[in-house]
């Protein structure tokens, strides 16, 4: 078998062209792969991954603000909202405008945002709030009681 | 605002129809793993699905801060224990690509058996857990029958018969013998005749093709858009299949993508019944032209730069994107894995199918959620 030729490309772009260029991928007959965020120490870097055959083109996005919001690209390709929804649930990146919007339930995890920081996530007592649980450790919950769960 | 019967409309009639909602999962007996589905139901026809997922998430990509990248195998292959050896020799292939490591042609070779082992066993797991949610207890218990043949020749070559341990970067761990070969071709002999008996009555036998033709169609058109991967997206017509990239030894095999056009319930069982054929054949040109020599390479050094990987798993493409900047640590590893892909796709289906086919169309996607949740 010939193997289809592999090629990737990556391209760093501004967050206002992001729509405008996933919509030519789109156009062109590119399918999304993935969309994946990466917490750096200085900022978080989002990378939309598509494929058109063996050829990979990937569009990155730097985001430095605290609290970063993007816009949704579901509007384009719908599937997106599952990746989306994924990034919001996990890096605290708020997205504007999903097809489906899970209201940060896609994932019931213990931590909330557990990667929402470089630091090693910290588990919280109760609900955490939507921006503490990024920044600041929470306080470790009390041991139970010598009492308890002992039958 | 006038009453019905002002309108001399019997009233029963042209009341709206009550919607209730049916919680689906997530502990249900035709679900194998954690997956919850509010389906909205009016009479016996769902209206809308609304799903959840996210109840097992194990946050596995947030341990390349803590493994080095080598110890990194071991977490990579325990992603998924259907797909079994695929995702170490995913990661090992972008660490490989990064670092530039000439992995010698006979671990090429025995990846490609072993991954191939792995699809077989996935695909016979998935044709039983079909013939349990279509009321067929025998169908499954065959099916599951010969499935553990297959495990057994895994167990038998590398120790371990979901998690195998094979696989490491710059090759493999263990070599497949002369005697191994021998035996491996002719339990696959009895494999393929096992499975042609039990793939007939998937097939054939009208009873399933009643719960299977014309349930859940997904065009074409629709498959690629909503970004479906492997046999969901093969059996709406579109070829694509990660192998013909030729990693590992399949630029040395003959094969072609396995598609179907019908882009129903019935075609995706039956793209996934021939690529159980498709992978013992592979398997067979494999061993028959498996080069001599190491089965290994020393690597030294870290990666540094930027790679995604991309391989075919039982359930379709997965993606592995490495991000690493010269240190034993990776800055970043993520997993895009078949089923998140293939989830839009259940959505898109559920809606307008029968309450009773809920099962089947959630089935049909082969959802795995250990590895969506990895």
């Amino acid at each position: 078998m010939t193997p289809i030729s592999q090629e990737q490309t990556l391209e760093l772009i501004p967050v206002d062209k992001l729509l405008e260029r996933v919509q030519a991928m789109h156009q062109q007959g590119y399918r999304l792969v993935q969309i994946s965020a990466t917490r750096l120490p200085d900022k978080l870097e989002l990378t939309y991954s598509f494929a058109l055959e063996g050829r990979v083109a990937q569009l990155r996005l730097h985001l430095v603000d605290d609290v970063p919001c993007v816009p949704s690209i579901s509007s384009i390709y719908w599937c997106a909202f599952l990746y989306e929804n994924e990034i919001h649930d996990l890096f605290n990146l708020a997205v504007e405008g999903m097809a489906v919007d899970f209201k940060g339930t896609l994932y019931k995890t213990a931590v909330k945002y557990p990667f929402g920081s470089t630091k090693p996530p910290v588990a919280k007592a109760g609900t955490a709030t939507a921006t503490s649980a990024a920044s600041t450790p929470a306080p470790v919950p009390p041991p139970p009681s010598a009492t308890a769960n002992t039958r | 605002m006038p009453a019905l019967r002002d309108w001399g409309m019997p009233a029963l009639v042209t009341l709206p129809m009550s919607r209730t909602i049916i919680p689906f999962g997530p502990q249900h007996p035709v679900l194998p793993e954690p997956v919850h589905l509010d389906l909205v139901v009016e009479d016996e026809k769902v209206i809308e699905a609304r799903p959840s997922i996210g109840f097992v998430h194990r946050g596995l990509e947030k341990l390349v801060e803590k493994k080095d990248y080598v110890e990194f195998v071991y977490i990579a292959e325990r992603i998924c224990g259907i797909c079994s050896f695929i995702p170490g020799p995913t990661y090992c292939q972008a660490i490989e690509a990064l670092m530039n490591i000439p992995v010698p042609p006979r671990a090429h070779y025995l990846r490609t058996v072993w991954g191939e082992l792995s699809r077989i066993h996935s695909h016979l797991l998935w044709l039983g857990l079909m013939a349990d949610a279509v009321g067929f207890e025998s169908l499954f218990m065959h099916s599951w029958r010969v499935r553990e043949k297959v495990l057994n020749i895994i167990e038998a070559t590398t120790g371990g018969r979901v998690i195998f341990g094979s696989c490491k970067i710059g090759g493999v761990r263990r070599d497949i013998g002369a005697d191994a070969i021998r035996q491996m071709l002719a339990d696959l002999k009895k494999i393929e005749q096992d499975t042609r008996d039990i793939t007939r009555v998937f097939l054939d036998d009208s009873s399933v093709k009643d719960r299977l033709c014309g349930v859940g169609v997904l065009s074409r058109q629709d498959a690629y858009e909503l970004g479906c991967v492997g046999p969901m997206l093969r059996a709406s017509g579109v070829a694509q299949d990660m192998r013909q990239l030729g990693y590992a030894a399949f630029k040395d095999l003959d094969f072609e993508p396995i598609t179907r056009t019908e882009g129903d319930s019935y075609a995706r069982c039956a793209a996934r019944c021939q690529e159980i054929f498709q992978s013992i054949d592979l398997i067979r040109q494999a061993l028959g032209k498996i080069p001599d020599g190491e089965i290994a390479v020393k690597v030294t050094g870290n990666p540094n730069g930027e790679f995604m990987a991309r391989t075919e798993q039982p359930r379709g493409e997965v993606a592995y994107c490495i991000k690493a900047n010269g240190t034993k640590n990776l800055q970043r590893f993520r997993v895009r894995t078949p089923t998140f892909a293939n989830l839009p796709a259940m959505l898109k289906l559920l809606p307008g199918c029968d309450l009773a086919d809920v099962p089947v169309l959630v089935l049909t996607i082969d959802p795995c959620i250990s590895c969506t949740e990895r």
